[in-house]
């Protein structure tokens, strides 16, 4: 992408100005179902031995970037891996629990590449690029056979066969899985085959290496700037093409579902050098995560969604009764809301809906559970009945992981007394803007998994994810990354060139600065600060007055954290509270980002709910006349109003519908 | 809850390290056993003083970051994570010593961090299946009994934690050495290198200093995962075939 920036002069809403609409996704024409094929012949190949010439860099080592990076070691370019972590086996997809879909149709129940391909795009509720969907479809069956060749044990059926289940809300067993652990064991897969190539010396790991920078020289992305964790030191390292497989920002709500360093910065970085960030503000929360307890809680763990195939979700109709032992209450006395409001999909409605009504009810005063700043913020979640229909024993064999880890955290029985939930952050489905080919508004700068704005549009399905991480990185990234590297080597750089020296310097400096302000306030106070405000006013409802105020509240907070924050210990050596200033420095920009598109975004759809577009019965209501593009956002500058790209979404092969469950 | 604490305090790998006493008042019985060591570090930046340094990241029990000896026991008093224990498997009032993994092989980077990238070299040296990205044939080719398939599982949900170096007196790795040599030996993609994985696997947990096993089964009782020793027996047998049929 290198449109240049016509800047209209003019803000719009006092917030934001608006740029040259992208209207190239380097998508090729044909049938949709020909596109890939095409793609793949129309990429330039490289020459075996030239490979070794060509280098990578890989941020992450998620799903998608260990993939990736084990794909193009086994190709022989020289790859460069990076993590925060010890080892890269323990990023952040090693949580994903429930399963990951592929169009294989194994059990014969109709599905299809196209129905998968359908699914995917009403889920995402028509906000995503058809043409990438329809790819990720295309190739979810090759990852199953890949990751059974490398040895990841999927569930299977006595007859030594595969097993599937259904998962969130669609008609077809498509999803596979390896029990409660789907994301360990894929991730496992990946980390052993990118292993393999380290030990075959195609790639180079750097755990515990924060990306702090990217270099960019002469428009192209050619390095990274890092800081080894144990040793302090700031290092340089260039290369040809850099791929960022860096995860998902949840973190900017401080309580969420993701793992302590999930971050934002390598995206965030990339953003400042010029990679347009897609729709910052759709994030997913999902319903059933156990509550929080108090003020001390650092995360939120999530509970499988299939535990609402079988538990009932209610709360007391009174609210002097939300303090009662809940076996107390009668039936008649509860509220069961969601068969009540849907009685046709009931407890088994969309994410987005289920989470929704939990904070209605909660907001109502009907909450259960332990008051946290003077609020109850639980529903029961309830499996009397199904125990008494199934009996205890059945019930175990289904859930009893779940069941335990529940009261390993909570000290409640849940075969005695019902489960509480509440909603959590999740996911996120904005990220760095892509095209076609996985790449980035900056050439050569390359991004995969859930750091770029991805094929989930505004939500994103269950078993979604894991399957595009992987897609991403063993089918995706190395065949579009290859086109570009087929141009390469590029001019050889040293690290005294000015961008280097720049980049290197800026990094050196931000760490001085963390260091030498030596205020009154620890980084997790700003980071629970600006969690707060990002839950309360860019959460689950929107609405305009809320955002606004929550970018003025967020610029304020950024300003005191500049004059404020006190970081303690030294440069040198691992200093976690550094570490941890410099995400939530990039979180504090990026929370303002989210906000303005959630503003800009005058209508809801999937998991952005925008309380000014409901239907009469409260239902999300799109707007697809004005907004059925995807927010393109381009950095302005310290202080200056960023600049919206719209790249409009064109269906041509799918038609548009208002989601309705009742 | 009231808690007193001892903990390893060691600037860095040259460091020789020291325990050090802290008081803790308020804790709450629900928050975990790593939110409590986060408070006390909040306390600790109020006072000026540079926090305890140890490593986590999930939290969920899965992915094998965190890990801390806790009054002498790896992942403390519960068969779990150090990050799934709970405060209110602790007394008010209780004294509580926390130290860092404590093996050779696991260098102290600092405060309760260690290295365990051993770890990740006995993996590069065979601990995978070599199948090259595009390679595959389809996934239902090759039916894989169920039973092999829940042993292949069972041993597979190792999560490198290192707890069972921890425990043992030996410092040996042979639990989660013997994982994954039993996740990828009971099914049939792993059988081609079945032979050449344990000998080379087990010649470079010897390298990293890694100590020999004597059956104490100290591993699998602190192992948050459950991994049974017969992984370790399995470990063995494999050795014994690969080492003869080397020799014929
Ligand atoms: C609890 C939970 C359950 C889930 N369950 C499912 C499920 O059942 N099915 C499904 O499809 N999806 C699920 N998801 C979503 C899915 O797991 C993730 O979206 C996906 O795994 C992300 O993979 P990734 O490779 O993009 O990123 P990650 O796995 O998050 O990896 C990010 C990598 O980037 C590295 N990194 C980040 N920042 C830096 C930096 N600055 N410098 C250096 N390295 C950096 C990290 O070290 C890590 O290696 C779940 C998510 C959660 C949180
Ligand atoms: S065998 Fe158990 S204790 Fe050892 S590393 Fe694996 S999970 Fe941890
Ligand atoms: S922090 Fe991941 S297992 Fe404990």
């Amino acid at each position: 992408m290198t449109d240049t920036v016509t800047r209209n002069d003019e803000l719009i809403d006092g917030i934001y100005r608006e740029g040259a609409p992208i209207t190239d996704t380097k998508a090729p024409g044909g049938d949709i179902a020909d596109k890939w094929t095409t793609r793949k012949f129309e990429a330039a190949l490289v020459n075996p031995a030239n490979r070794r010439k060509l280098s990578v860099i890989i941020v992450g080592t998620g799903l998608a970037g260990a993939s990736a990076g084990a794909t193009l070691g086994e190709a022989g370019y020289k790859v460069k891996s990076f993590c925060y972590q010890d080892s890269p086996r323990r990023a952040h997809s090693i949580a994903a629990q429930g399963g990951i879909n592929a169009a294989k149709n194994y059990k014969g129940d109709g599905d299809s590449v196209h129905r998968l391909f359908y699914d995917t795009v009403k889920g995402g509720d028509y906000r995503s690029r058809e043409t990438n969907v329809y790819r990720l479809a295309e190739v979810s069956a090759d990852i199953i056979d890949q990751c059974v060749a490398q040895g990841v044990p999927f569930a299977r059926e006595y007859g030594g066969l595969l097993d599937n289940r259904s998962f969130g809300g669609v008609q077809v067993s498509r999803t596979f899985y390896a029990r409660g652990q789907t994301g360990q064991q894929l991730l496992i897969g990946a980390y052993q085959a990118l292993e393999r190539q380290i030990a075959a010396g195609t790639v180079e790991m750097f755990a515990r290496h924060e990306m702090l920078e990217l270099v960019v020289v002469d428009g192209k992305a050619r390095g990274i700037i890092a800081r080894d964790m144990v040793t302090g030191e700031v290092e340089t390292h260039l290369a040809d093409a850099v791929v960022l497989a860096s995860g998902g920002y949840g973190n900017v709500f401080f309580l969420s579902t993701n793992a302590m360093g999930c971050n934002v910065t390598a995206s965030w970085r990339a953003h400042r050098k010029g990679a347009y960030f897609g729709n910052p503000c759709y994030t997913q929360i999902h319903p059933t995560c156990i509550p929080q307890t108090g003020e001390h809680q650092s995360k939120l763990t999530l509970m499988s969604e299939s535990l609402r195939n079988d538990g009932r979700i209610w709360v007391p109709k009174n609210a002097e009764d939300c303090d009662k032992d809940p076996r107390e209450i009668g039936e008649d006395d509860r509220d069961y809301y969601l068969e009540r409001i849907y009685p046709g999909f009931g407890n088994l409605v969309p994410r987005d809906i289920a989470s929704r009504q939990a904070k209605n009810m909660c907001d109502e005063g009907r909450g259960v559970g332990p008051a946290v700043d003077g609020v109850r913020r639980g529903v029961y979640l309830d499996f009397a009945d199904a125990i008494e229909r199934l009996g205890e024993d059945a019930v175990r064999s289904k859930y009893g992981n779940l069941f335990d880890m529940y009261q390993q955290i909570t000290g409640e029985n849940p075969y005695q007394v019902p489960m509480r939930i509440y909603p959590a952050v999740h996911y996120t489905m904005g990220g760095l803007w892509v095209d076609y080919d996985l790449q980035s508004s900056i050439p050569g700068l390359f991004v995969t998994g859930e750091a770029n704005f991805s094929d989930h549009g505004a939500n994103r399905l269950g078993a979604s994810a894991l399957m595009q991480g992987l897609a991403d990185g063993y089918f995706v990234l190395p065949n579009t990354i290859r086109d570009y590297l087929a141009k390469g080597p590029f001019t050889k750089i040293t690290e005294d060139d000015p961008a280097v020296a720049e980049a290197v310097q800026g990094v050196q400096d931000r760490i001085e600065k963390f260091l030498s302000i030596d205020g009154t306030r620890s980084v997790d106070s700003y980071h629970k600060a600006l969690g707060k405000i990002m839950w309360e006013k860019c959460g689950m409802e929107r609405t305009e007055e809320g955002l606004r105020e929550a970018i003025e509240e967020i610029r304020a907070l950024r300003t005191d954290f500049w004059s404020n924050v006190r970081v303690l210990g030294s440069a040198e050596g691992l200093n976690q509270s550094l570490e941890k200033a410099g995400r939530v420095a990039d979180f504090l920009e990026l929370g303002e980002l989210m906000c303005i598109d959630a503003l800009h975004r005058n209508e809801s759809c999937g998991g952005h709910f925008r309380a000014e577009s409901q239907t009469e019965d409260g239902e999300a209501l799109r707007h697809d006349d004005e907004y059925a593009y995807v927010a393109a956002w381009e950095w302005g500058g310290d202080d200056e109003a960023p600049v919206l790209h719209k790249e409009d979404l064109v269906y041509d092969f799918i038609e548009l519908k208002q989601r309705s469950y009742k | 809850m009231r808690i007193s604490l001892k903990i390893w305090r060691q600037d860095g790998p040259a460091d020789d390290g020291r325990m050090v006493d802290y008081r803790l008042e308020e804790v709450s019985e629900d928050s975990s056993f790593l939110e409590m060591l986060d408070l006390l570090n909040e306390q600790l930046i109020d006072k000026g003083e540079e926090p305890v340094a140890f490593d986590s990241d999930c939290r969920e029990g899965i992915c094998g970051m965190c890990g801390v000896v806790i009054n002498g026991e790896a992942h403390g008093p519960e068969r779990t994570t150090t990050c799934q224990l709970h405060m209110r498997s602790f007394d008010d009032g209780d004294e509580i010593i926390i130290e860092p993994w404590r093996a050779d092989p696991f260098p102290v980077i600092k405060d309760l961090c260690v290295d365990r990238s051993s770890f990740d070299r006995i993996i590069q040296s065979g601990g995978f299946i070599s199948a090259n990205t595009g390679s595959a044939p389809d996934a239902h080719a090759t039916p894989v009994p169920k039973e092999d398939a829940d042993r292949a599982f069972m041993a597979a949900e190792c999560i490198g934690c290192g707890a069972c170096v921890a425990a043992c007196p030996n410092a040996s790795a042979m639990l989660f050495m013997g994982s994954k040599v039993t996740h990828l030996g009971e099914l049939p993609q792993g059988q081609p290198e079945r032979e050449a994985r344990v000998l080379q696997m087990t010649a470079q947990h010897d390298l990293e200093g890694f100590g020999g096993c004597t059956n104490l089964g100290e591993c699998s009782r602190a192992c948050p995962k459950g991994i049974p020793l017969n992984v370790i027996s399995q470990l063995n047998a494999d050795y014994r075939r690969a080492g003869y049929g080397g020799r014929d």
